[in-house]
């Protein structure tokens, strides 16, 4: 009796942990897309890119509830950090993203900081905050970023020595891609850890987390550090294979999208980001095609419904059709890249 | 022998309003001893005293003969003073499993770590086993908290604490709220803790005290009133014109 | 020098009359508004539009202003607002910033992304000197109104019956319930009021801040600082908070170009996490 009680609390235990067939699929999809959807590596770089800075905001805003208008402050600052080491002549890829990464962690914990403490409007306003200082600098430091001209002459070195970027971008495709899921995997890891755990329990109620001897303020800048790296990569991602940064990657739309694109996937299980990137696209391929000037306004619509629908139920339904706490195996398959992509 | 836990000349004032007027206490080891007094007696100021969550305007509070006056309320956790709370203070989107689970891999300094997860130690898993038949939680381990009939809300919170596996556990009303039908079962669980775990007990239930505890002490106005035996307080005149008069007639 | 400063006071002024309501609907019904400006954004274009489409003179065009974005508002309040208000502040947020994005898609669709221009009647156009100091006189005539306004909204809120119940809802609207107050109608006229003024000071504003569809998104962080820095409890605060970051935005703007910005979005954060009630609010 004791043993087996063991046994399935040992099970209940381990389940967060392993990979389900879903999730397996999902990534099989993804890197089929290198050779079935050779013409739209272009998109696909941006859908990877994109999902992976949503997936940063996850971390922060789906495991620990520390809400953000002001992702963008370090998906701009790890675009800049790359671009500038790559205009200056340091034109290994790896070598920018480790700086980039570098560069926003460092932002980050120092920022963290100041939204330890307050409400939700005060960390709204002071992410917010933080980006546009940010904006700011950049924007006057023209002999540094090359101000509202954007940063021009970004050389990229080939991958590892060996793969050069190409202009179809499948180099660039399977470079983010690649980069996405092995950051996705550490990221899986570290939520299903002790220490993802304290993180959620954290968000549930802090009064008792630190009741159960958790350094509550300690942890929080931990995840904060570390999402503003995962967000510093990709915009090294983005700076990398665009070859180009502007101001745009600190705008203030930048990190509302941001926080759309993981509203509509989802918040809180990680893939939220990545399907949110992926409805993202395809929504605004879509609906810039048919409207160009004014697919804001139904993203803005898009954004409303979900809200009034009830985000938190939404959520729960795509959570539903995806095994986690029950291990059931069966399961649909979830991931859309192919077949929409196809459409536009 | 050393005191489980001690204040000695413990002040707290909130501007004018003395909240906790100079209390010096001694809980023993391995005592059952309960805290009682009347409504804003400051019962709840002096817990969070104890725990940290405020900081006393003057004195001392000593723990298994350790200063921890300034210590932060986590770093009391990890030295062994758990509290429950009055109104249950849970995770209401984990489960119990993963809320022990969680308690037990902090203490053991788990949390930390972010690359394993928690089911793959051992030690960990035979704690948490433990802890839930201790509790009665087995059945509805893998239940989210949120869904769970009060009465098992309230084991967890006390099961939460004693996963901290603390030296002196706080019990805020550990029966509040609790129905007639859950409540023996509550009871039992408070009755058997080990008795290596100094327990100080805050209750208005005085069918409780007096089952439960083998010393009393009564909070007046933020400032000791009386203590001693069971005995000696219930049979207290003063006390009973303070504070049971109004009790028992309840 | 002393120009800067009156020309900060009139655009401080402004900057009230648009983040007043703001302050309401964040105070009263704890409601994170980032569409405030779209209100206000609406107002500038009803006088942009009946001047110069309609030939309607300046003046006559400030009631509808107003009118307009209440009305707008107040069937915005009834019909989707009022939904949200037991919401996180992150789904107010996200709910908010999607009627934004509609705004902004939607005036730029029907009037286009160009800034609009409003010709000022003669008379409110040029500088006088007083006492030795240039002053514009369309910027005297924002202060005359904003200050107008200012001292009415404190008459309303301190001497009238409505005045004392919407503190009381603010202060705690269950007990105001309690008291037989009808507080969801007190939300609903105050969104409107809000709404109304924010629209009104579109209008005004229209000549000194631009009018063009990116207007909720431009000026949002400036509403959002008067009512963080200013607090919401009092209006006293938010009107200070207007007026020092008017004042010092445009004396940063002429003074140091370069860093203006910068300096009041740094001030804001420092407020924000030594003062997270406000300024001028006192510490609960």
């Amino acid at each position: 009796m004791l043993s087996n009680t063991a046994d399935s609390v040992r099970a209940s235990l381990n389940r967060r942990g392993r990979w389900k067939i879903g999730e397996i699929a999902f990534w099989l999809v993804a890197a089929s897309t290198l050779f079935l959807l050779p013409e739209r590596h272009l998109i696909l770089n941006e859908i990877a890119i994109i999902g992976l800075f949503a997936l940063s905001l996850d971390l922060i805003l789906g495991y620990a509830g520390i809400v953000s208008l002001g992702h963008a402050a370090f998906f701009g600052l790890g675009a800049y950090a790359a671009g500038i080491l790559a205009r200056d002549g340091f034109a290994d890829p790896l070598l920018g993203l480790g700086v980039a990464a570098i560069a926003a962690a460092v932002l980050g914990f120092v920022t963290s900081f100041l939204v330890l403490r307050g409400s939700d409007l005060t960390k709204l306003m002071v992410t917010l905050g933080v980006a546009l200082v940010l904006g700011e600098i950049a924007n006057q430091a023209s002999w540094l970023t090359g101000g509202a001209d954007g940063l021009q002459g970004i050389a990229m070195g080939p991958i590892l020595g060996l793969f050069e970027f190409d202009i179809f971008g499948t180099t660039a495709y399977t470079y983010s891609l690649v980069v996405t899921f092995l950051l996705f995997v550490v990221a899986r890891r570290i939520v299903v850890s002790p220490y993802g755990l304290s993180l959620r329990s954290i968000r549930d109620n802090a009064l008792r987390a630190r009741a159960v001897g958790i350094p509550v303020n300690r942890r929080l800048v931990a995840i904060y550090t570390l999402s503003a790296a995962y967000a510093g990569v990709a915009g090294a991602l983005l700076a990398q294979t665009t070859q180009f940064v502007s101001l745009d990657v600190l705008a203030f739309h930048r990190s509302a999208d941001v926080m759309l694109v993981l509203v509509i996937g989802g918040v809180g299980y990680l893939y939220g980001g990545l399907i949110g990137a992926i409805i993202f696209k395809v929504l605004q391929d879509v609906i810039s095609a048919w409207t160009p000037q004014y697919w804001q306004f139904w993203i803005g619509l898009i954004l409303v419904l979900i809200v009034l629908a009830g985000r938190e139920r939404l959520t729960e339904r795509v959570r539903a059709l995806w095994p986690r706490s029950r291990g059931r195996t069966v399961d649909r398959p979830q991931p859309l890249t192919t077949t929409p992509a196809r459409e536009v | 022998m050393t005191p489980a836990l001690e204040t000695k000349g413990l002040i707290k004032r909130f501007g004018g309003l003395v909240a906790t007027d100079n209390v010096t206490f001694r809980l023993e080891q391995g005592a059952r001893h309960a805290l009682i007094g009347p409504n804003g007696a400051g019962k709840t100021t002096f817990i969070n005293l104890l725990t940290g969550v405020i900081k006393p305007t003057t004195g001392q509070i000593i723990l298994q003969g350790e200063d921890i006056t300034g210590l932060r309320p986590e770093l009391r956790v990890q030295r062994g003073l758990a509290r429950t709370f009055q109104i249950n203070q849970l995770f209401p989107a984990m489960t119990p499993l993963e809320t022990l689970g969680l308690a037990v891999s902090e203490r053991m300094g788990g949390g930390r770590d972010w690359w394993r997860v928690i089911g793959s130690k051992t030690a960990i898993v035979d704690e948490i086993v433990e802890i839930a038949q201790r509790f009665r939680l087995t059945d509805v381990l893998d239940e989210r908290t949120s869904k769970l009939a009060y009465g098992k809300q309230r084991l967890l919170e006390i099961a939460v604490a004693f996963a901290c596996r603390p030296r002196v556990l706080l019990l805020d009303e550990p029966a509040a709220g609790v129905p007639e039908a859950e409540r023996h079962e509550l009871l039992a669980t408070v009755a058997a803790l080990p008795r290596d775990v100094s327990v100080l007990l805050i209750e208005h239930d005085m069918d409780l005290v007096f089952s439960f505890a083998d010393r009393i002490s009564v909070l007046v106005n933020g400032a000791l009133f009386t203590e001693g035996t069971v005995e000696e307080v219930s049979t207290d005149p003063k006390v009973r014109a303070v504070y049971l008069g109004e009790s028992v007639d309840e | 020098m002393l120009t800067i400063l009156f020309d900060g006071i009139a655009y401080g002024m402004l900057l009230f009359v648009l983040a007043c309501g703001l302050a309401v609907t964040l105070g009263l019904m704890n409601f994170v508004n980032l569409a405030h400006g779209a209100f206000a954004m609406a107002g500038g274009y009803v006088t942009a539009v009946l001047m110069n489409r309609h030939g309607v003179p300046f003046l006559a065009t400030l009631p509808l202003a107003f009118i307009v974005p209440a009305l707008i508002g107040l069937v915005l309040e009834r019909t989707l607002y009022k939904r949200l208000y037991a919401r996180s502040h992150l789904d107010q947020v996200l709910f908010s910033i999607g009627l934004v994005f509609m705004a902004v898609a939607a005036i730029d669709y029907s009037m286009g992304s160009q800034q609009q221009l409003i010709q000022l009647p003669s008379w409110l156009q040029g500088r006088v000197e007083i006492l030795g100091i240039q002053v514009g006189l369309y910027r005297s005539f924002i202060i005359a109104v904003c200050g107008a306004l200012v001292v009415a909204l404190q008459l309303i809120l301190t001497k009238t019956r409505f005045g004392s119940r919407l503190r009381a809802a603010v202060d705690d609207p269950r007990v105001a319930r309690g008291l037989g107050i009808n507080v969801s109608l007190i939300f609903a006229a105050t969104f409107a009021v809000g709404s109304g003024l924010a629209g009104l000071g579109g209008a005004l504003g229209a000549e000194i801040l631009g009018l063009d569809p990116t207007f909720p998104l431009k000026f949002m962080i400036y509403f959002l600082i008067v009512v963080t820095v200013g607090g919401t409890t009092s209006i006293t605060g938010p009107f200070l908070a207007s007026l020092l970051l008017g004042i010092a935005d445009v004396a940063g703007k002429y003074y140091v170009p370069s860093v203006g910005a910068f300096v009041i979005y740094t001030l804001m954060i420092v407020v924000l996490v030594l003062r997270p009630q406000g300024l001028f609010d006192r510490a609960r």
